[in-house]
This record gives structure tokens, C-alpha cells and sequence, in this order.
């Protein structure tokens, strides 16, 4: 064979190995479009699950969710973006910041069911939160630190040093620095960053389970001890455990085609940050 | 005042800079923690103990050995060194009571004890499984089996996992992290060569146009929850598989691999097109001057220069599969069985632990085992997270030269 034609061949391959995966994508969204776009209604998101989770709606899943979003914001965030500042602005290349690095690294790599383990551990049992939003939303906060960080890192890192040397030619100090220059500038990247984990606490199960989530608790939460059901949980525990399979599959077909349109959008939002504030 | 505040905001960074090492301790100390309890803790069910007759010479059973016995899979004492008597199994119940009169076992059952030591001093082969409230202590021609810690090597090297078996629950962790393995390394030899096409397609061939789509595709493919992924797997891939290839349940390693697979594709799809853009641009040309066609850079030049990269993708990947959870938990089956083909039913480490750690009572034995299956999938990321760290380092140093 010459080089001619197997490169043709190759290159065909690769083609059709770029479209296969394109398609996979569209597959699985169109898939749960297809059959979940029926199930969306307003008494859909509205309402309780009902009938043995065979009718009503998802509604205190959607708060559930929201919930928890909000708690491990607050949990993940502040303290995401002061270690990041940290280790890009103020840490030099020493050993410490090597060391930071890995263990940001291997935090990331941690399977999430092991910080669903480390959160029943620690926050339901050893500090009593019992199951509930606070134990969850520290679990879930802890679980998307290391994105937080990556992401705001990369934020940081992408302002050229002139602005640095700049600011600090013209005798302002290194936090003024830090608060006046860099953090304004990096700003809308970081909150990029900060939307894709939420993208991602909003799609996690795994830590919730033994943490937060409930199986059916159609009240709303009042305080923050209160257990919550949540999206991701719901869809699963309809997807494999109800009463009555085949009756609950429209409700599971909305369930993920709602958690999917949250990621769609958490994402599209971000690349839409990316492109639009994206100067200097 | 300037100065103050400046310390203490440097300060504070400091100690946020150390959170991500804080929280690692954290989980090292609260899984080991509760994990380790499991090597304290009896072979035997809580409350319960194990009686033989004074004759017998076996002085301590593994978890194991009291699982064969009571399956009745071992039938003689002299296969586990004691004399050579048939084993009869004596299980308490409430039928054992029906046979005494009620004044024979007394009001409240005080005589009961006794009942028992006579049945075991009667019968030489006896082994007795009896509430620890009852059990015959002090009487002649009894003795009760000393009680054996679980040990180390019957978790490791066992290989049945039954944690509700009774009298001794079985914590064997080789099927579930042959299950783990198994599914994993599937998933990964799917999605390499998927992956590595789309790299090169990504990095090499696709125009702006093409890369515009396809990028945001990869993202999004990446934070697509798991759970939807399992819920796909569940309502297509494993009904297809179970129809394909003639199978009575669909949800097999094989589903689970195919799904893990797809999650895996857009971690090994980033980081092996990362590697590759790396290339320096003069080795491209200098290989295309010397009159090497596209295609010959690509697999002569190219991969061979992004190797570490590629490689470190693939740990990745393979990192990525092995913790995965609910996808997995979805559509594997989860049998807990040594598996011996793609189209049998397997469960893995992370599945065990979200579908029985709501079921096992806090602070018990397999609560206990639960953590220490968290512990071992700890180690496995570890040694998965440092080897990619080493395999990209090698890179860098390479480049170097």
C-alpha cells in the first residue's frame, strides 16, 4: 500500500471516529429529549411526586437541588478562590507549592462515592449534622474544590505579569494589587469556572447518597438539618427501585432530560462568559 | 495598619492554600478510621457464638471455614485438623424450644443453658450456633470456639463477599476488585482507540469549523451527570445487549464497560489532544521536508513525541472508570462473584459501597468493611493520580534534552 492511500484510509478513519463520537453525544441528548420533552409541563416541576412515584411532579427534587447548589457554593467557592489567589499569586515555586499542586491534583482524582463515605463519616455521624443539607452541601462542597481552584488558577494565570509589575511599579502593594488589578480582570473567567461546578454539583449522586438525599419527602426543607430530595438521587432511585418500573419511566425520562437542560445551560452560559468577556 | 492587613489576608490565603492537603488528611484519617475497626471485630455475628464438644481439637475457625461448614461444603472435622468426626450443625431455633417442656427450660428460659450444653456434651461432632445469652458456660464436655478477629488476609484474599451471611459474614474483597479491574480495563480498550482517533482527528485534521463543534461536544459529553449515563445504559445499551447477544440479563460487565467507556472518552479525548498540541512545529516540518506525508508525521513524529501525554491519558481514563459509581451501579448486575466472562453480571467497589452502605447498621462489621472497600478504591486513585503525575513529568523532562 502506498502512503498515499493508507493516509486516505487514516484519515477516514479518524473522520468517521470524530463523527461516531458527535454522534454518541446526540444520541444520548436526543434520546432523553425525545422522551422526556412530553413529560415537561408546568405541573411537572411544580408539583409532588405522587402515586407511588408514578405521577406528579418533581418539584422538591428541584428545590433539593437548588439547596444544595447554593450550600456547597458557599462552602466551595470563598475557600476555592482564596487557595487559588494563594497559589498563584502569592506561593513561589518551592517545594510547598509543588506539594499544593499534587494533592489539589489527587483531591481531584478521588473518586466521588469516597466523598460520599468521608461526609457520612465526618459531618453526619462524628459532628451530628445527621443527614442533611449541611452535611451534603460540605460533602458536595469539598467534591468540587479542586475544579474551583483549577479553573480560578488557570483564570489568574491567563493575566500577563506587565499588569503585575505595572501595579506594583506604581507603588501599590501586592494585596492591592490582587484586589484591584488581578481579581477584577480575572473575573470573568473565574466566574466561568465557578458555573461549570456547578454544573457539576448539580449532577452528582454518589455523595449525596448516605449525606443529604432523600427517597420521597414531598415538605419543603425549613432549615438547613432538614434532608432534601435531589434531582440526581430521584432519577435514580425511579430509574431502578419504584414500586411500578414501566409507570415511573415518563417521570424518569423528565427527571433526566431537567438535570441534563441544568448542565446544557450551566454550560452554555460559560462558553458564552468565555467569549463574550474574554478581552485584554 | 496597611501592613497589618496585608499579614493577615497573606495569612489567610496560606491557610486556604492548604485546604486541598487539610481535606486529603481528613479523608485518609475518617475512612481508616472507621475501616481499620473492621480487624477488631469478631468472625462470628454480633451476639452470637459458636460451641463444640470438648473432644473436638479445632481451636479457631476463619470466616471462611464457618461459611464451608454451615453451606455444609465441609462435612468432616478432619478437614480442618480435628478429629476425624462427621460435623453435625446445630443451628438455635425456636423449634429446639418446642421439644422442652416449659418447666423443663424454666420461666424465663434459665434452664436453657443447660438443654444446650447437654445436646453438645451428646453429640461429638456437634458445632453449635447459639445466642451469646444462652451459651453453656462452665458446663462439662463443652467449650466455646474462641473468638477469631477478621483478619487482613481474609479480606484481601477472600473470595466470597456475603456480608449478611450467617454465622459469619463473608468479607472477601477479591471478587469486587476483580469486578472493578475487569470492567475497567474493558471500558479502557474501548475508548483508547476511539479516544486517540478523535485526538488526532481534534488535533491534526479538523478544520475551525469542525473543532467549534466538536470541543464543546466533548465538554458537554464530560458533564453529563453520571446518572443519566446510567439511566442510558439501563434503558438502551443493556436491553440491546441483552437482545445481541441472546443473553438472560443485559445488565453485564460488557453494559457497564460500554458505559464507563463513554464517560471515559472525553478525559482521554483532552488530554491526549493537549499532548499532542505540544508537538513543536519545527518537528513537524522537518518531518514533512524530508518528505514524510501527513499521516506519516502524525503516527512517526507526532504520537511518538506526545507518547507520555497519551499514556498519562489513558491512567486517567482508567482512573476515572474505576471510581465511577451510579453508572456502573445502574448496569452491571451486580453479583458479587469472581467473573469469568464480559457477559456475566459483576459489581464493583464503588457500586458495593453506595448499594449497601444504606443498609448496613453504623458502626457494625460491615459498615466497617464498607469503609475499608473505600480505603482500598482510595489507594487505587492514589496510585493512579501519582502515576499519571510521573508519566507527564517524565515529559517535561524529556523535552528538555
Amino acid at each position: 500500500m502506498n502512503k498515499k492511500t493508507s493516509q486516505q484510509i487514516a484519515f477516514i478513519i479518524f473522520r468517521i471516529l470524530g463523527i461516531f463520537v458527535v454522534g454518541i453525544l446526540f444520541w444520548i441528548l436526543g434520546f432523553i429529549i425525545y422522551n422526556g420533552i412530553g413529560v415537561i409541563s408546568w405541573k411537572f416541576l411544580t408539583e409532588p411526586p405522587s402515586e407511588g412515584m408514578t405521577g406528579g411532579g418533581i418539584f422538591p427534587a428541584i428545590v433539593g437541588t437548588l439547596c444544595l447548589i447554593a450550600g456547597s457554593s458557599i462552602v466551595a467557592f470563598p475557600l476555592g478562590i482564596l487557595s487559588a489567589i494563594y497559589t498563584s499569586e502569592y506561593a513561589g515555586n518551592g517545594y510547598i507549592i509543588k506539594f499544593i499542586r499534587i494533592m489539589t491534583n489527587n483531591l481531584g482524582g478521588i473518586p466521588s462515592i469516597i466523598f460520599g463515605l468521608f461526609g457520612m463519616s465526618l459531618f453526619v455521624n462524628t459532628l451530628g449534622f445527621g443527614d442533611s443539607i449541611l452535611a451534603g452541601s460540605l460533602t458536595l462542597g469539598l467534591l468540587c474544590l479542586p475544579l474551583v481552584i483549577r479553573t480560578t488558577e488557570e483564570a489568574l494565570k491567563a493575566i500577563p505579569d506587565s499588569f503585575r509589575t505595572g501595579s506594583l511599579a506604581l507603588g501599590a502593594s501586592k494585596l492591592q494589587t490582587v484586589n484591584r488589578i488581578i481579581l477584577p480582570m480575572a473575573f470573568p473567567n473565574i466566574i466561568t469556572g465557578l458555573i461549570l461546578s456547578i454544573g457539576r454539583i448539580s449532577g452528582e449522586t454518589a455523595p449525596i447518597l448516605f449525606t443529604v438525599a432523600a427517597y420521597f419527602l414531598p415538605k419543603l426543607p425549613t432549615s438547613i438539618f432538614d434532608q432534601v430530595m435531589a434531582l440526581p438521587y430521584h432519577l435514580y432511585v425511579i430509574a431502578v427501585s419504584g414500586t411500578d418500573l414501566e409507570a415511573s419511566r415518563p417521570i424518569a425520562y423528565g427527571t433526566a432530560l431537567v438535570l441534563i437542560v441544568i448542565v446544557l445551560i450551566m454550560n452554555l452560559m460559560a462558553s458564552f462568559l468565555r467569549r463574550k468577556l474574554k478581552k485584554y | 495598619m496597611k501592613r497589618i492587613l496585608e499579614r493577615i489576608v497573606e495569612l489567610l490565603l496560606t491557610i486556604s492554600g492548604a485546604i486541598t492537603t487539610i481535606v486529603i488528611l481528613l479523608i485518609v484519617v475518617f475512612l481508616f478510621r472507621e475501616g481499620l475497626g473492621l480487624f477488631q471485630s469478631s468472625n462470628v455475628e454480633k451476639g452470637y457464638c459458636l460451641c463444640v464438644n470438648t473432644e473436638n481439637t479445632v481451636l479457631q475457625l476463619t470466616p471462611f471455614q464457618i461459611k464451608q461448614i454451615f453451606d455444609e461444603e465441609i462435612d468432616n472435622w478432619e478437614k480442618l485438623g480435628g478429629p476425624d468426626e462427621e460435623i453435625v450443625v446445630f443451628r438455635f431455633s425456636d423449634s429446639f424450644l418446642d421439644s422442652y417442656s416449659e418447666e423443663e427450660l424454666g420461666k424465663n428460659l434459665e434452664f436453657l443453658p443447660e438443654k444446650l450444653g447437654e445436646v453438645i456434651r451428646g453429640t461429638p461432632g456437634i458445632i453449635a450456633y447459639l445466642p451469646v445469652q444462652y451459651q453453656p458456660i462452665n458446663q462439662r464436655g463443652v467449650r466455646i470456639l474462641q473468638d477469631g478477629k477478621i483478619k487482613l488476609s481474609d479480606f484481601l484474599g477472600g473470595s466470597e463477599w456475603i456480608p449478611t451471611a450467617t454465622p459469619s459474614p463473608q468479607f472477601g474483597v477479591l471478587p469486587l476488585i476483580l469486578g472493578t479491574l475487569w470492567v475497567s480495563l474493558f471500558a479502557i480498550l474501548i475508548a483508547l482507540p476511539l479516544g486517540l482517533g478523535v485526538a488526532i482527528y481534534l488535533s491534526e485534521l479538523a478544520g475551525e469549523q469542525m473543532r467549534k463543534i466538536l470541543k464543546p461536544a466533548i465538554e458537554l459529553l464530560a458533564g453529563i451527570p453520571s446518572v443519566v449515563y446510567g439511566f442510558f445504559g439501563l434503558v438502551i445499551i443493556v436491553p440491546l445487549i441483552q437482545k445481541g447477544f441472546h443473553l438472560p440479563v443485559g445488565e453485564t460487565a460488557f453494559a457497564g464497560s460500554i458505559i464507563l467507556a463513554i464517560m471515559a472518552l472525553p478525559t482521554i479525548i483532552t488530554v491526549a489532544e493537549d499532548a499532542m498540541q505540544t508537538t513543536p512545529q519545527a518537528m513537524r516540518e522537518a518531518s514533512l521536508a524530508l518528505g514524510a506525508n501527513h499521516w506519516q508525521t502524525i503516527y512517526k513524529v507526532i504520537i511518538p513525541y506526545s507518547i507520555s501525554g497519551i499514556s498519562a491519558a489513558v491512567v486517567l481514563g482508567i482512573g476515572r472508570a474505576i471510581g465511577e459509581t451510579m453508572a456502573v451501579l445502574m448496569v452491571t448486575g451486580n453479583a458479587a462473584v469472581i467473573p469469568h466472562s464480559l457477559f456475566e453480571p459483576v459489581r464493583t467497589i464503588p457500586a458495593t459501597i453506595a448499594a449497601e452502605l444504606g443498609e448496613a447498621p453504623s458502626g457494625g462489621p460491615h459498615y466497617q468493611a464498607l469503609f475499608m472497600l473505600g480505603c482500598i478504591l482510595f489507594l487505587i486513585t492514589l496510585v493512579v493520580s501519582i502515576s499519571a503525575e510521573i508519566i507527564s513529568k517524565n515529559k517535561s523532562q524529556a523535552k528538555g534534552i
